[in-house]
């Protein structure tokens, strides 16, 4: 039995709007255990996003508690959620967030810059594996305006592998991608998921969540669906038939 | 984060914004440059002064009419002033630590030449003891010696200044001078002595024998001065005490009365016109440094909107994991280089500055290794002082709102 990297009960998140109440999270009970691939849906409103700030540890929550990977979080004081998610969590951001004059290699070099346990000395040789990971080694020092968005996002998640985390969070990582750029991005996350790495993706688009694992779904602050996906995508394939059928029209 | 990783942080940031960063700097270049000129300006005041002072003579003792002030109520200048020739003629007479001592009495009126020529300028009355104790040459002729003195004779010595005015290139020796519709015979010229500290011609007056003065000139009792030499310059501290306890007896004062007159030394001139600058250099600092302080507004200014148009930065670095001291660190840290290498432009300018203004108005100017240090931590300062409020508030921006900031 794998460990749970994410063990959520009752998690509640109530934003005070002038005299309205707002319950972004009704009180929602979730786990994920290691190895899983989670694609996290639902319209704009549903509490999603908000979701995704909590178990990113950027946000706390108005009651309920949350486990990362064993750790009590909603305890814990802004230091300590900034530790944990310089070590545990690695973000993928729909914009990238990469910073801007930066090359790529400094990019992903920043995470370990802050990690205070200095597990790693040398931080341009894990760097410069981390993007070899992600398969631009020969990009390590472009600035990020000189790189594609597929590019950049790649960049993005080689930044968040660098500190190797227990879970890779992704926010509408393909949401700034064309179609085939997507493909390619989901083509990654599966291969780190089949690597052992926990990946919790947010998204809207059905045809991207089908690359998933397991799929669930919110509404009004609330879990509407949780179920597995069948069948479920191979990206790697997809992206050859893109390609295959791109050289055929050419 | 290391220090030297944050500084480089910092010196990227500036150079991406390298006008708006030297703009904001320019308060910081100028502050500093500013306090370094006048300091140095100051300073090389002062140090003209001590100069000229230790040229005047340091065993001279100087006793004036009056305290500053008799308690709270002020007197009239008539009934204040109770210097005469007789407190002369005791100090002269009971003195074992002053070698010479001469009254001065002063006198100011039209002086004109035999051939048409006016001036004015102040008539001194003195002792023959004068020349010694000024220890001032003649360049023709004499000084007027203590036969001149008793018989009141009407002969006069002119300061270099009022002989080039009145007799220019001619020879003034033997010549005759109108002060005040009295005939002196000039029986000598004063050697040139050159201009004060502060300014004043030291050349520009007619001595004569005291006697003559207040007999024919003067009018009235009273004295304007009366001037001493001590031995040696170590006796001049005896000296003082010996002039005090004379002029007191002289003067008949009990025990409960305060002084009616001042003794004082170059010391203690030298003391007074040195402090007088060291006033005028505090404040000249003073408001160069208020110039710093608004070149610091500038920069917590421009850190301000630094720190808004780097929100997304600042959520993105907390994302992954830094901490709000760490944000803080790095805009303090820049806000610190920031300065620091305004203030290391503005030694440069302070430098290049005294220079000129040495060349152009030919004011000697001292720069001190101090000033150039104070002014560099005083800029330092400046950066975590202003730099702090804005950091603060990058570091208390919570992640998520940082890094939906559009």
């Amino acid at each position: 039995m794998a460990a749970d990297v994410i063990r959520i009960r009752g998690l509640t998140k109530t934003y005070v709007m002038g005299t309205n109440e707002v319950h972004a999270l009704a009180g929602i009970d979730l786990t994920i255990t290691q190895g899983e691939m989670v694609a996290v849906m639902g319209a704009s409103g549903s509490g999603k996003s908000t979701m995704m700030n909590m178990i990113g540890c950027l946000d706390k929550p108005t009651a309920g508690g949350y486990e990362l990977d064993g750790e009590r979080v909603e305890i814990m004081d802004r230091n300590q959620l900034a530790d944990l998610r310089n070590r545990r969590i690695g973000f993928v951001f729909q914009g990238f967030n990469l910073l801007a004059r930066t090359s790529a290699l400094e990019n992903v070099e920043l995470p370990l810059m802050y990690d205070r346990g200095a597990r790693k000395r040398d931080l341009r040789t894990a760097a410069t594996a981390a993007l070899a990971r992600v398969g631009l080694a020969d990009r390590a020092h472009h600035l990020p305006n000189e790189l594609s968005g597929g590019q950049q996002q790649r960049v993005a998640i080689a930044r968040a592998l660098v500190t190797e985390p227990a879970l890779l969070l992704a926010d509408e990582p393909t949401g700034n991608l064309d179609s085939r750029t997507s493909v390619e991005v989901l083509a990654l996350f599966q291969e780190l998921n089949d690597q052992g790495l926990t990946v919790v993706m947010v998204t809207h688009e059905e045809n991207i969540a089908h690359y998933a694992k397991r799929i669930v779904e919110l509404r009004d602050g609330l879990i509407v669906r949780d179920e597995p996906v069948t069948p479920r995508g191979n990206a790697a394939a997809d992206l050859a038939a893109i390609d295959a059928r791109r050289k055929g029209t050419a | 984060m290391k220090p030297q990783k944050l500084i480089s942080i910092a010196l990227r940031s500036i150079r991406r914004t390298k006008l708006r960063s030297t703009l904001t700097a320019l308060g910081i270049i100028i502050g500093v440059g500013a306090v370094i000129v006048m300091v140095a300006i100051g300073h090389g005041a002062k140090s003209r002064i001590e100069a000229s002072i230790k040229n005047l003579g340091t065993n001279m003792v100087v006793i004036t009419p009056g305290a500053a002030n008799t308690g709270n109520v002020s007197q009239g200048a008539g009934s204040f002033n109770r210097l005469k020739i007789e407190d002369a003629d005791k100090l002269k007479r009971e003195s074992v630590q002053m070698s010479d001592v001469s009254p001065v009495i002063m006198a100011f009126g039209r002086i004109r030449g035999g051939n048409g020529t006016n001036w004015r300028c102040p008539i001194y009355g003195v002792d023959p003891a004068y020349q010694t104790i000024r220890d001032w040459p003649v360049a023709e002729g004499q000084f007027f010696d203590a036969r001149d003195l008793r018989s009141r004779r009407k002969v006069c010595v002119l300061g270099a200044t009022v002989a080039e005015q009145i007799f220019g290139e001619s020879e003034a020796l033997g010549q005759e001078v109108i002060l005040r519709d009295v005939p002196f015979t000039v029986i000598g010229v004063l050697a040139a002595k050159g201009q004060t500290a502060s300014g004043s011609d030291q050349d520009d007056l007619i001595i004569a024998p005291y006697t003559t003065v207040q007999e024919r000139l003067a009018g009235h009792q009273f004295i304007a001065q009366i001037l001493g030499s001590a031995a040696s310059s170590g006796d001049v501290t005896a000296a003082m005490a010996e002039a005090k306890a004379i002029m007191r007896e002289s003067h008949n004062l009990s025990e409960w009365e305060d002084d009616d007159f001042t003794v004082k030394n170059q010391a203690d001139l030298a003391d007074a016109a040195t402090g007088a600058t060291e006033v005028m250099t505090i404040l000249l600092a003073c408001i160069a440094g208020i110039s710093l302080l608004v070149g610091g507004i500038g920069i917590m200014n421009i850190m301000l909107v630094s720190v808004t148009e780097r929100t997304r930065e600042i959520g993105i670095r907390m994302a992954i994991g830094a901490r709000p001291a760490d944000v803080l660190m790095q805009f303090l840290v820049e806000a610190i280089v920031l300065s620091v290498l305004g203030g290391l432009l503005g030694v440069a300018l302070g430098y290049g500055g005294s220079w000129l203004v040495g060349k152009l108005t030919g004011w000697p100017t001292v720069i001190d290794g101090g000033t150039v240090g104070l002014a560099l931590g005083f800029s330092a300062t400046v950066g975590v002082f202003f730099g702090w409020w804005p950091a603060r508030k990058a570091a208390a921006l919570s992640p998520i709102d940082a890094l939906r900031y559009e």
